[in-house]
């Protein structure tokens, strides 16, 4: 009933969402990472390494490649404990950085000719539902305590810290988590594209991922929902423009942070499509 | 037994002595003030006892545990909790979510609670908690904000909310810095009736205050400080006679 490229917009726009929530998370907190593309790696290599060399069922890799995507976004929680703003952005940047050349210096995974023959598994529905899990998740998590504590430590740590929140929890736990959700997006990623190698998983690929969540509006998750699904469909209906595209592309960013700098969906927009009464019933 | 001992406290920043071999003891139940000129220290007084900052050296006692080590959260959660001079409200959030927010140590839930219990309906803990901060909002006389924006309200209510955040966190202790700051004669008569229905269910509070007025009415102790020191301490009647403290302080006006 869907072409083959319908599917394939569908597949990768989905995981640009989830990219972009897994950014969204720790940003939430007041944690912008500008090394959401290493965890992407970590999953993506994870999941693939576990199906092509161990045969390992699909959900099972996709479950290990969050794992590993969890885990090392707690330890880079750690140090990112002490740092702030852009000291913050340039050392998760470097982590990313890091990762993506240790898969590029690691024969077991390829080096830089990539990873291949990963069998086929992907498919929209999978892309789909953790789309489904991930906005229940988000649309719950802003009425909950957990939500709450991210919030407040984003609008300022020594508040929330003398009213009882512990920081250090708080900041590691959003880390880790939008660790799992991007160690997911890769792992789904390299199930599609069949293909990985470390350069899908650069500076370029952190970098649009963010871009997806601030020009969505960081205010709330539809944000980054928004901001991925357009930035990601955009250009697909833009071909007629064929050779301008990028420059198109390019503009169309530039304006908006121009005339919306606080993204697509800000605090304001955001109570006129959900007014109050609906939106704490969203919250559940 | 005192609810807060102070002992051979003292900070400084650079040169600086700002806080020097302070000792001060507040009785559980009554409302203590601090008082003094700007830069006397009082407000590092409250940031070391709520762990903002570390002192130099010195210790403090609360409720019968030295607590001077122990990071912010976890002095909050043994029930020390203040307001801020510089109104420090969530700006993002809701008045209601400051609130809720407030009431973070005394309620559980971590990141994948918002994955369990039944979907589409509030989790009981959460119920609970709302109907706890709506009673706090009522008796702080902002019940019909809950859904405005916490910094949208005028500044007045802004310090009400503040008090109303620390008291969600079921405090012992409450410390308020100048809580009275910016606001008009009536509103300082509303504050003073708060403060005071606060204390008689049974919170302890220690107040840094400027309004003499508020200090005279409302504390039983008042303890002066001046360049980081105890110069005086006693009952509000008899500091106001004293002559170091009218040199120091009311002499200076």
């Amino acid at each position: 009933m869907l072409s083959d490229h319908t599917v394939s917009i569908l597949i990768f726009a989905g995981i640009d969402v989830i990219m972009a929530l897994s950014f969204y998370l720790p940003a939430s907190a007041g944690q912008l990472s500008a090394g959401q593309g290493g965890f992407m790696a970590l999953g993506a290599y994870t999941a693939a390494y576990l199906t092509v060399q161990h045969g390992t069922p699909f959900p099972l890799a996709l479950a290990a490649g969050g794992l590993v995507g969890g885990l090392v976004g707690l330890a880079v929680g750690f140090p990112a404990l002490r740092l702030r703003g852009l000291y913050l952005v340039l050392v998760t940047f470097g982590f990313g950085e890091m990762i993506r050349v240790l898969f590029l210096n690691a024969p077991a995974f390829g080096g830089p000719a990539g990873f291949a023959g990963i069998p086929p598994a992907t498919t929209v529905w999978h892309v789909l539902g953790l789309l489904v899990v991930l906005l229940y998740f988000f649309t719950r998590l802003s009425g909950s305590r957990m939500g709450r504590a991210f919030a407040a430590l984003r609008d300022d740590e020594a508040a929330a810290e003398a009213m009882g929140v512990n920081s250090t929890y708080v900041k590691l736990a959003a880390f880790a988590a939008g660790g799992v959700i991007a160690g997911l997006g890769g792992a789904l990623y390299a199930h599609y594209t069949l293909f990985i190698d470390p350069e899908a998983f650069g500076v370029g690929r952190s970098l649009f991922v963010m871009l997806y969540a601030v020009f969505g509006g960081l205010a709330s998750f539809w944000g980054a929902v928004a901001g991925a699904a357009i930035l990601s469909i955009l250009p697909e209906l833009l071909r007629w423009v064929k050779d301008w595209r990028e420059i198109f592309y390019g503009l169309l960013v530039l304006t908006m942070m121009l005339v919306r700098p606080q993204g697509l969906l800000d605090a304001a927009l955001l109570a006129r499509l959900f007014p109050r009464g609906e939106r704490a019933a969203a919250r559940g | 037994m005192p609810l807060l001992a102070v002992d051979g406290l003292s900070r400084s920043f650079g040169k600086l002595v700002v806080l020097s071999q302070l000792d001060l003891l507040v009785e559980a139940g009554g409302i203590h003030a601090i008082i003094g000129p700007n830069g006397a220290g009082k407000t590092t007084f409250f940031n070391l006892v709520t762990g903002a900052l570390g002192p130099d050296v010195g210790h403090i006692r609360f409720d019968g545990s030295e607590i001077v080590d122990l990071p912010s959260y976890r002095r909050t959660a043994l029930g020390i909790c203040r307001t801020f001079q510089n109104i420090r409200l969530f700006g993002s959030m809701t008045v209601l979510d400051n609130v809720l927010l407030g009431l973070h140590c005394r309620t559980r839930g971590g990141l994948l609670t918002p994955l369990v219990g039944v979907p589409f309906r509030r989790p009981r803990a959460e119920v609970g908690a709302r109907e706890r901060a709506g009673e706090i909002l009522e008796l702080v006389g902002l019940a019909g904000t809950a859904a405005r924006s916490a910094v949208e309200l005028p500044y007045g209510q802004q310090r009400r909310l503040e008090i109303a955040r620390a008291l969600a966190s079921a405090p012992k202790l409450l410390l308020l810095d100048e809580p009275s700051a910016g606001m008009n004669t009536q509103e300082t008569i509303e504050l003073e009736a708060l403060i005071g229905e606060v204390n008689r269910r049974g919170v302890t509070i220690l107040l840094i205050e400027h309004k003499m007025s508020l200090v005279m009415k409302l504390s039983r102790v008042v303890t002066v400080l001046n360049f980081g020191q105890k110069i005086a301490e006693g009952p509000p009647a008899a500091i106001q006679r004293d002559p170091r403290v009218i040199e120091a302080y009311l002499g200076s006006e």
